[in-house]
C-alpha cells in the first residue's frame, strides 16, 4: 500500500514542520487560536456560571450585523470599529430579549431563539450586501460566518493576542468582584459596587472574544469556545480559580489541537486547496474534552457519580 | 423547643441586661423616615417611620407579604425607594456601607457555584480590601476564626451546596461577622434551620450585642420573639408599632398586625399568654 504510506509520511512531515513552528503562517495561526482559546475559555466561565450561555450565543450572533454596520460606517476592516459594532449590537440583542420577555408572553428560551435567528439573518443579509459592493472584498466578511483560520494574517493574530491579554488581565484584576457578583448579586450591591457596569463589562469581554474569534472560528461556532471549556472545567473542580485556569488551558489546547489537525490531516478531497475546516475541528476538540470530563472526572463525572449511587438515570 | 423554662430566664436576663429606660439616650442605629416602596405600583411599604436604637437585638415581625424583607432591602439600598429617606448612624448609606453587614435569604444565592465555605466567608473581607486587592493570609486566618465562631470550621473546604440548610445559614452568618460591621441586617436567619443552628445563631447574636453591635432580624416565629430579641418592630405594609419588647409586644398590637388571620392570631395570643405571667 505505497499510497497510504505516502500519506502517512506527508502527515508526519507536516506535523514535524508544524511543531517546529518554522513556517511563519502556521506560527501566526497557532498563536492566534491559542490566545483565543485561552481568553474565551476564561471569560466563558462567567457566562456559564450565570446561566447566561444562551444569551452569550445571542450576543455572539448579533456580532455579525454589528460588524456589518461598522463596515458601512467606517468602510474598512478596522478591529476597533468591528468591536464597537459588535458591542452595540450585542447590547441591542440582550435588550431585545429583555423586551420580548417584558412585553409579550413569550418565555426566555423562545425569546433568545427569536433573537439569535433574527440578528443572524440580518447579519447574513447585510454581509451579502457588502460583498456585492466593489470595496466589499476588503471586509473579508465571507469568512466570518464559519471562520477561516488558515487565512488569518499576522495583524489578526496580533489583535487576538492583545484582546486575550486585556481580557485575562481584567478578569484577574476584578477576580473577587466578578466572583461575588456571580455568586451573590445582592451582596455585591450591598458593597456599593456598580453591578450594572460590571454586568456590561462581562458582556464587553464576551463581545471582545467573539470579535477576536470571528476570523478563526466564525460567528456560529465562537460561542462553543466560550461555553464548552468552562463546562468541562467545572467537572474537575469546586473552586472558581481552578475552574478559570482549567477552562483557559482546555480552550487553549483544543484550539491548538484543532488548528494543528486541520493543517496536517490529509485533505479529504485530495486537493490541497480544500483542507479541513479549522473552526469546526477546534470546537470538536473542545467537545471531546468536555465528553471526557463529564464522564471521567472524579467527583462530578458520570462514572464516579454512578459508583457513589448519586445519579438516577432520568429519561431525557 | 422554644418555650422551655431556661429560655424565659434568658429572656428576662436579656431585658435586665438592656433595660429600655437606661439606654433611652443611646445612639440611633437606623432611622427610616416616611419610606414608601412599591413594586409595579402596588405599595409594599407605606409611609414607614422607624427609629431603631443601637446595641439592641431587633426583630421585625409581621405576616407574610408585610414588607419585612423589603424594609431590610430599603435600608440596604437594594430596592428603589419611592419616597422617604434612610440614615444609618445618622449618615446616608453610601458613607457607612462598611459598617453594615447583611445575611440574605437563602433563596437569593446560586448554591451550585464553585465556592467553598471559606471562600464565602472571605467575601466578607472584600468591602474593606477595596478594588483589585486579593484577600491574604490575615484575611484567611480571620475567616477561619469567623467559621469557628459559628461552629463551622470543620467544613471550611466543603462546597457550599453540599452543606445542610442550617450549615449554609451559619456560613453566611460567618461572612457577616467577617465584615466586622456595626449594624447587621438578617433576613430570616432562623428559617428552616435545625435546633443546633438556631442555638448557635442566638449565641452569636448575643455576643454581637455584648460588644455593642446592632442586629436587625426579620423573624416570623412569634413564639421565640421574646426570648431572642429585646426590641421589636411590628409591621404590615404600614408600621403598626415599634419599641422595647415589653412595651410593644402586646396582644392588642399583634391583633392589629395580623388582623383577620385567625390561625396566626391564635398563635399570637398564645405567645402573649405565655409571656404574660
Amino acid at each position: 500500500m505505497p499510497d497510504h504510506r505516502n500519506t502517512l509520511d506527508t502527515f508526519l512531515a507536516d506535523l514535524a514542520r508544524l511543531l517546529s513552528l518554522q513556517d511563519a503562517n502556521t506560527r501566526t495561526v497557532l498563536l492566534g487560536v491559542a490566545a483565543l482559546g485561552l481568553a474565551a475559555g476564561v471569560v466563558g466561565c462567567f457566562a456559564t456560571l450565570r446561566r447566561r450561555a444562551l444569551l452569550g450565543d445571542a450576543i455572539a450572533h448579533a456580532a455579525l450585523p454589528g460588524i456589518c454596520a461598522a463596515f458601512f460606517l467606517v468602510g474598512s476592516r478596522s478591529f476597533a470599529a468591528f468591536m464597537l459594532g459588535a458591542l452595540v449590537f450585542g447590547a441591542l440583542a440582550a435588550a431585545t430579549v429583555a423586551a420580548i420577555r417584558a412585553w409579550t408572553r413569550v418565555k426566555e428560551d423562545a425569546a433568545i431563539a427569536i433573537v439569535i435567528g433574527s440578528y443572524f439573518g440580518l447579519g447574513v443579509v447585510w454581509s451579502s450586501l457588502i460583498q456585492n459592493r466593489p470595496e466589499g472584498a476588503v471586509a473579508g466578511l465571507d469568512g466570518f460566518i464559519f471562520g477561516k483560520a488558515a487565512s488569518m494574517v499576522a495583524s489578526d493574530a496580533r489583535s487576538i493576542l492583545i484582546v486575550a491579554v486585556i481580557v485575562v488581565g481584567i478578569v484577574l484584576l476584578l477576580y473577587k468582584e466578578l466572583k461575588a457578583l456571580t455568586f451573590d448579586r445582592e451582596f455585591a450591591q450591598t458593597q456599593g459596587w456598580p453591578t450594572v457596569a460590571l454586568d456590561l463589562l462581562v458582556m464587553a469581554l464576551i463581545c471582545a472574544c467573539t470579535v477576536a474569534g470571528l476570523p478563526a472560528v466564525g460567528v456560529v461556532l465562537v460561542v462553543a469556545l466560550l461555553i464548552i471549556p468552562g463546562a468541562a472545567a467545572r467537572c474537575w473542580t469546586d473552586r472558581l480559580g481552578t475552574m478559570l485556569l482549567l477552562a483557559g488551558l482546555i480552550g487553549l489546547s483544543a484550539a491548538v489541537m484543532g488548528a494543528a489537525l486541520s493543517a496536517t490531516l490529509p485533505s479529504p478531497t485530495g486537493s490541497a486547496s480544500r483542507g479541513w475546516p479549522t473552526g469546526p475541528l477546534i470546537v470538536l476538540c473542545a467537545a471531546a474534552a468536555f465528553m471526557l470530563s463529564a464522564i471521567f472526572a472524579p467527583g462530578r463525572g458520570l462514572i464516579s457519580r454512578l459508583r457513589a449511587g448519586r445519579v438516577e438515570m432520568k429519561a431525557p | 423547643m422554644k418555650a422551655g423554662p431556661d429560655q424565659s430566664v434568658v429572656s428576662v436576663a436579656a431585658r435586665n441586661a438592656a433595660p429600655s429606660s437606661a439606654r433611652a439616650d443611646a445612639a440611633v442605629a437606623v432611622e427610616v423616615h416616611d419610606v414608601t416602596v412599591a413594586y409595579h405600583r402596588k405599595p409594599v411599604l407605606w409611609d414607614v417611620d422607624i427609629c431603631i436604637p443601637a446595641e439592641r437585638l431587633v426583630a421585625i415581625v409581621g405576616p407574610n407579604g408585610a414588607g419585612k424583607s423589603t424594609l431590610l432591602k430599603a435600608i440596604l439600598g437594594l430596592v428603589p425607594v419611592a419616597s422617604g429617606t434612610v440614615s444609618i448612624f445618622g449618615r446616608p448609606l453610601r458613607e457607612v456601607r462598611k459598617l453594615v453587614g447583611y445575611v440574605p435569604q437563602r433563596e437569593s444565592v446560586d448554591w451550585d457555584f464553585p465556592i467553598d465555605a471559606l471562600g464565602v466567608v472571605l467575601m466578607g473581607s472584600y468591602g474593606r480590601l477595596g478594588w483589585f486587592r486579593w484577600p491574604g493570609r490575615t484575611e484567611h486566618a480571620r475567616a477561619i476564626e469567623c467559621l469557628s465562631r459559628v461552629g463551622m470550621a470543620d467544613f471550611a473546604a466543603r462546597q457550599i451546596g453540599q452543606l445542610s440548610g442550617g450549615q449554609q445559614q451559619r456560613v453566611f452568618l460567618a461572612r457577616a461577622l467577617m465584615q466586622d460591621a456595626r449594624l447587621y441586617l438578617m433576613d430570616e436567619p432562623f428559617a428552616g434551620v435545625d435546633a443546633a443552628t438556631e442555638q448557635a445563631i442566638v449565641e452569636v447574636l448575643r455576643q454581637l450585642r455584648s460588644v455593642g453591635k446592632t442586629v436587625v432580624t426579620v423573624h416570623h416565629d412569634l413564639q421565640s420573639v421574646e426570648a431572642y430579641f429585646d426590641h421589636v418592630v411590628l409591621m404590615n405594609t404600614r408600621l403598626i408599632a415599634a419599641g422595647p419588647m415589653n412595651e410593644v409586644f402586646t396582644n392588642a398590637n399583634l391583633q392589629r398586625t395580623y388582623g383577620g388571620r385567625l390561625t396566626l392570631l391564635d398563635e399570637a395570643a398564645e405567645a402573649v399568654k405565655r409571656a404574660a405571667p
